[in-house]
């Protein structure tokens, strides 16, 4: 690999500040440069016939459920009769459930609005696209002191605050990324996780608690927002 | 035999209309007989001129893309469609909209099953936006040229949850009255404007009246619209920035 700092020009017109590609062709070799993502079918019929089948077994699908399952209908709204517990939308559950443990401005607004404008920048964040794996010797001393640190720094928060929804699926996923480590394998599916960068892992800690706190707010949570087992019984 | 007759038959009928004028005056080409042919029953057509001619192979697998895209689109077209049903038996008014939630049950002729079809469209419709966002990342389909289009889709999933949300009141039932209520206060944490933003979206300091009117408004016009827009930027985008992303090399830089 060339190292891009170390480019060696002969000119002196500016070809580092506007590069232009040049191409060179051997008298005996084609132009055609190899395309690696395929080759390329019709559209029609052979994206349209794929769409008609997935729109039929959509509504297909849809249809049958429709038959066997009804739309929930409960009494009148009546503002004086609270129920309880109360719940949003189940996808809004997981915020309801951050409104247990941090206080509103944070749940409420401090969150979402982070994670929006995180999802936004996703794209345009370097570490996206570089994509160094955490546990290559490519990452800096520096950078995985930095990481460990953050990583060690919000448990204690989480822990300080009682917020055992959140450490369950971070746990999970720094014990995954831990464990990573220790393997010493060097094909099969641990080799590919251990090549995932950083992004990867921010996004998958991410679902991971998204899912777990919906799932906790929709099955696990009854009257005054009390643990209860969806089977029923309540706890404590 | 009788069949095989019939489906022969029926099928060189189908060939001969394809073949005559009026045919031909609406969907503008012939029988898809050659390349050439196929390519302009996609760009010579309003519904799929924003379709490439032609597209990868490997794109064209289930576990490529699972169609998630596709059947979004799909759940906007069938939402739209039921809900339009559904609206010429609604009232948006306290309590009628309840009373007429009750007819679409016991009286509407297959009301209760469109808003069935809606409910259930409306929950897939938020799972699958959220499904086809975590698809998207892990293949790294947000990176350059898409950066932009993934904004697009971050919008699109924000309407999605909008559309969702202020669908859930209209029932006006208690499920409905205390998940708004619930959701609002959350608008309230807001610093400095929280509760004036509120106030402007319920209408007053509580759900009420005013609230199910604005909602409603916002659902069946100003979001919906909203949608469509951005869907058509999403769609357009897609083909504008190269197509599907297919694998590891499809963009600038590493995977």
């Amino acid at each position: 690999m060339m190292d891009k700092t170390k480019i060696q020009s002969g000119f002196s017109s500016g070809a580092k500040n506007e590069p232009r590609r040049i191409v060179f062709i051997t008298p005996n070799a084609s132009a055609n440069v190899m395309d690696e993502r395929g080759r390329k079918v019709m559209s029609y019929p052979h994206l349209l016939v794929r769409e008609a089948i997935v729109f039929e077994v959509l509504i297909t699908a849809m249809a049958l459920v429709a038959l066997i399952w009804d739309a929930p209908l409960e009494r009148l709204a009546n503002p004086l009769l609270t129920p309880n517990p109360a719940k949003a939308p189940w996808y809004f559950l997981g915020l309801q459930e951050l409104l247990h443990v941090f206080p509103p401005f944070v749940a409420g607004f401090l969150i979402p609005t982070l994670v929006v404008v995180a999802l936004i920048v996703i794209p345009y964040f370097k570490v996206n696209v570089e994509g160094t794996p955490l546990w290559s010797e490519l990452t800096s001393r520096r950078f995985d002191v930095v990481f460990w640190v953050v990583v060690v720094a919000l448990l204690i928060v989480l822990v300080a605050v009682d917020a055992w929804t959140i450490i369950f699926p971070t746990v999970l996923v720094v014990g995954l990324l831990l464990g990573l480590g220790l393997s010493k394998a060097t094909t099969g599916p641990i080799c590919v996780l251990r090549a995932k960068p950083l992004s990867w892992w921010i996004m998958t800690w991410f679902i991971a608690t998204a899912f777990w706190l919906t799932v906790v707010g929709t099955f696990f949570r009854g009257p005054g927002w009390s643990w209860v087992w969806p089977w029923g019984t309540h706890a404590g | 035999m009788t069949t095989t007759t019939m489906g022969t038959s029926f099928h060189s009928a189908l060939e001969n209309l394809r073949t005559t004028g009026v045919w031909k005056s609406i969907f503008r080409s012939g029988p898809a007989v050659t390349n050439r042919a196929r390519s302009l029953k996609v760009f010579d057509n309003l519904l799929l001129h924003w379709l490439p001619v032609k597209v990868r192979e490997n794109s064209l697998g289930v576990r490529a893309t699972y169609y998630l895209g596709s059947l979004l689109l799909f759940l906007f077209i069938i939402m739209a469609v039921t809900g339009v049903f559904l609206m010429f038996y609604y009232r948006p008014v306290a309590p009628n909209a309840y009373y007429d939630m009750k007819d679409l049950r016991f009286v509407v002729s297959n009301g209760v099953f469109v808003r069935n079809m809606h409910r259930i469209g409306a929950h897939l419709m938020v799972l699958l936006a959220f499904w086809h966002m975590v698809h998207v990342f892990y293949r790294g389909g947000y990176k350059p040229p898409r950066e932009f289009n993934w904004v697009i889709g971050v919008m699109l999933l924000l309407l999605t949850l909008s559309l969702s949300y202020t669908g859930y009141l209209l029932p006006w039932d208690q499920l409905a009255f205390w998940a708004t209520t619930v959701g609002s206060n959350m608008i309230s944490a807001a610093p400095a404007i929280g509760n004036e933003v509120r106030f402007v979206a319920l209408g007053g300091h509580t759900v009420g009246g005013n609230t199910l009117l604005r909602f409603y408004v916002f659902h069946v016009v100003i979001l919906p619209l909203l949608a469509f827009l951005f869907i058509g930027a999403h769609l357009w985008r897609v083909r504008k920035d190269g197509g599907l992303t297919v694998g590891a090399k499809d963009h600038d830089g590493q995977d």
